[in-house]
């Protein structure tokens, strides 16, 4: 199996505002979000980044994304570095997370249009690709709705649909089915299943141990900002349900530290 | 051009236009505003300071003399009643005062005999006195103070004709170029006015394009694309120049209609005294003034957190701009130096000075159009890596 995306070492401090440093219940300066984070995903499989609030699973993939930059290690996503190719791997990945906001003034049909063009995607494709996507999650019917005017969760599917303009192999979603009721959740990791079969490398973040359960083929478990364990979901699993599991390794790990 | 600059510049203005309310608020109504408030400030100073064309003066008049050509010349321009005792005059002199009339005239008895005698300057006898009350501190009696005494003057003209002074018809006795009066009453206002609108058209619209796309997370949506960050910021910078021109050419336009009423007093002004290479000319300049102005702002509102804190910033740069834009009232027209074309700001007031006195030099205006593209660029490009710095953008 191919490694498609390799992560060596990742490690990201953030010096932090005195606003921050109360929201955090701290006096230091600085947080490092992720230590010496390393794994690999294979072509074709769906990886999940398990972890608990504040583990760093969002900034991972933000390094991942190129949105920011790591302060030491590197990552390779399909032979390209986010360090030194960060365009072309922005060419090659879909990215997701709630940070990234869809403009509240414009309709997902233009919007779905105006982010294929960036992409460079030929017109007969966009169309197709509009189609079949607005259909999977039920938005020709809000098509011409303002973003702005839509629930949360019909937000959460345009962007889905709208990250996925280009179509591109290696697919970087950061906790998908936030906030959506379970009928949509169920369509949503349906969609991830069958893009694992159209054979697209996945990589998901999530605190919910079901979504990982249903439709990941190996997980890394972040704690504080470090990998506890990586595996195959049934190496990691040990025949235990996910969530017991969890809590042995959570208090393995923090019992590990200083603490 | 390039396919990402214009995808991400008809962005911006399907952003802008598909907004009537903005529109609106930005392109028509700052033009309307100036041009209602500047002819209504015009026709209020005019009519203070004038009185209508067909008010004829009221004036009362003791002793009038027996001539025709006289009475004639008073008939047309006063509407006047003939009094005979101390008294009435008296009384006249008290509507005067409680500007109930506008003129009281009190001729000499028998004026006509005693003017047929000649009085040489140098003879010690006084020549009959004519006297005319009026009162200065209401408009419609001075002017017909001056009037009467014109009247009497041409009268006493007509009497004794000796010389007359610019009698001839078709003579052009005034020799002042109706180019001088409009060049120094547009150059010393128009250019702070012009750099205030364009300014405040780019405040309306940029702060709002770039901080408030920070603000609300828009913009990191555009950035996870492999959209180049220079073309981001090309693509809104000549989108937000494009409105930022629309709307300070609806200011122009409502100034440049209304300042012939609000100068009314001053004579007729006319925008028609420039060419066609004048108004291009100034176009260049405003072009690249916006340019210059878009991308100061754009900094600001990328380096700001949120819309408000952009236009707390540039309030600071506006205050800026209206002093330079003062130095326009000030000095003795443009300044020679080149290197003066090559400040931002202060080029365009400069450049705006000449064009608007009919002194415009090629090297001065390509000077401040190329100073103006170079800071362009180099704005554009300091844009580019504040696009890339999660410090700013993160
Ligand atoms: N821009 C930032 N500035 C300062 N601190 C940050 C920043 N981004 C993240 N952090 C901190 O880094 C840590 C990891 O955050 P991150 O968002 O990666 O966690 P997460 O695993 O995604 O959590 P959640 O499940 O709540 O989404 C947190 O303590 C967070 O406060
Ligand atoms: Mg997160």
């Amino acid at each position: 199996m191919k490694e498609l995306i390799q992560v060596k070492n990742l490690s990201k401090t953030f010096s932090l505002s005195a606003k921050q440093q109360k929201i955090e219940g701290t006096r230091e300066k600085r947080k490092t979000a992720v230590k010496g984070l390393s794994f690999t995903a294979y072509e074709g499989e769906i990886f999940g980044l398990l972890g608990p609030n504040g583990a760093g699973k969002t900034t991972t993939l933000r390094m991942l994304a190129t949105l920011i930059r790591p302060d030491s290690g590197d990552a390779i996503i399909d032979g390209s570095s986010v360090l030194s190719d960060a365009e072309e791997v922005r060419k090659k990945i879909a990215f997701l997370t709630t940070d990234l906001k869809l403009e509240g003034f414009f309709t997902p049909n233009y919007l779905f249009d105006f982010f294929s063009e960036l992409y460079h995607v030929p017109k007969e494709t966009i169309k197709e690709r509009k189609e079949m996507l607005f259909r999977t999650f039920g938005i020709d019917k809000f098509a011409e709705v303002k973003v702005a005017n839509l629930s949360t969760g019909m937000k959460q599917k345009v962007s889905l649909s709208i990250s996925l303009v280009h179509w591109p192999n290696v697919i970087i979603f950061d906790e998908p089915t936030n906030g959506l009721d379970v009928l949509t959740a169920k369509v949503v990791t349906d969609f991830l299943l069958e893009l694992k079969n159209q054979g697209k490398t996945v990589i998901v973040s999530t605190h919910i141990f079901s979504l990982i359960e249903k439709v990941c083929d190996r997980v890394g478990v972040i704690i504080n900002g470090e990998m506890a364990v990586c595996d195959s979901l049934k190496q990691v699993q040990a025949g235990m349900a996910l969530e017991d599991r969890f809590f042995e390794i959570y208090k393995e790990s923090v019992g590990d530290t200083d603490e | 051009m390039n396919n990402s600059v214009l995808t991400i510049m008809k962005k911006e203005l399907a952003r802008f236009f598909g907004d009537k309310k903005v529109v609106f608020s930005t392109i028509l109504l700052p033009g309307l505003m100036i041009f209602i408030l500047y002819s209504f400030m015009g026709s209020a100073i005019t009519s203070q300071y004038t009185v209508e064309e067909d008010y004829k003066a009221g004036c009362y008049i003791k002793n009038l003399p027996d001539d025709d050509t006289l009475q004639m010349m008073l008939n047309e321009n006063f509407s006047f009643h003939t009094v005979s005792s101390d008294e009435e005059i008296k009384q006249a002199k008290k509507k005067l005062q409680q500007k109930e009339t506008d003129l009281c005239v009190v001729f000499p008895e028998n004026f006509m005999e005693n003017i047929a005698e000649v009085f040489p300057v140098t003879s010690n006898a006084l020549p009959p006195e004519v006297q005319i009350f009026y009162n200065s501190s209401e408009t419609a009696s001075e002017t017909a103070y001056q009037t009467m005494s014109g009247i009497l003057n041409e009268f006493e003209g007509i009497l004794s004709n000796r010389f007359d002074i610019n009698k001839s018809d078709g003579v052009a006795y005034d020799l002042a170029k109706k180019e001088d009066m409009v060049g120094s009453i547009f150059s010393s206002m128009l250019p702070m006015l012009l750099l205030i609108f364009l300014f405040s058209g780019t405040l309306a619209v940029t702060p709002e394009s770039i901080a408030g796309e920070k603000e609300r997370g828009t913009i990191a949506t555009l950035l996870v694309t492999p959209v180049k960050r220079s073309h981001i910021a090309i693509g809104k910078i000549l989108a937000l120049s494009i409105i930022a021109l629309l709307s300070g050419a609806s200011s122009t336009v409502g100034t440049i209609l209304s300042l012939p009423k609000l100068m009314a007093g001053a004579g007729e002004l006319d925008g028609a005294v420039y060419s066609v290479t004048d108004y291009l000319l100034l176009a260049l300049v405003i072009l690249s003034t916006v340019l210059v102005l878009v991308t100061a702002l754009s900094l600001i509102s990328a380096y700001a957190k949120s819309i408000k804190e952009a236009q707390t910033f540039a309030t600071p740069l506006m205050i800026l701009l209206m002093l330079v834009g003062i130095t326009a009232m000030f000095g003795t027209g443009a300044k020679e130096e080149l290197y003066y074309y090559c400040i931002p700001a202060y080029n365009s007031v400069q450049s705006m000075v000449r064009i608007f006195q009919f002194d415009v030099t090629t090297n001065t205006i390509l000077v401040t159009v190329a100073s103006n593209i170079v800071v362009t660029f180099a704005g554009m490009f300091v844009l580019t890596k504040m696009f890339q710095s999660e410090r700013i953008i993160g």
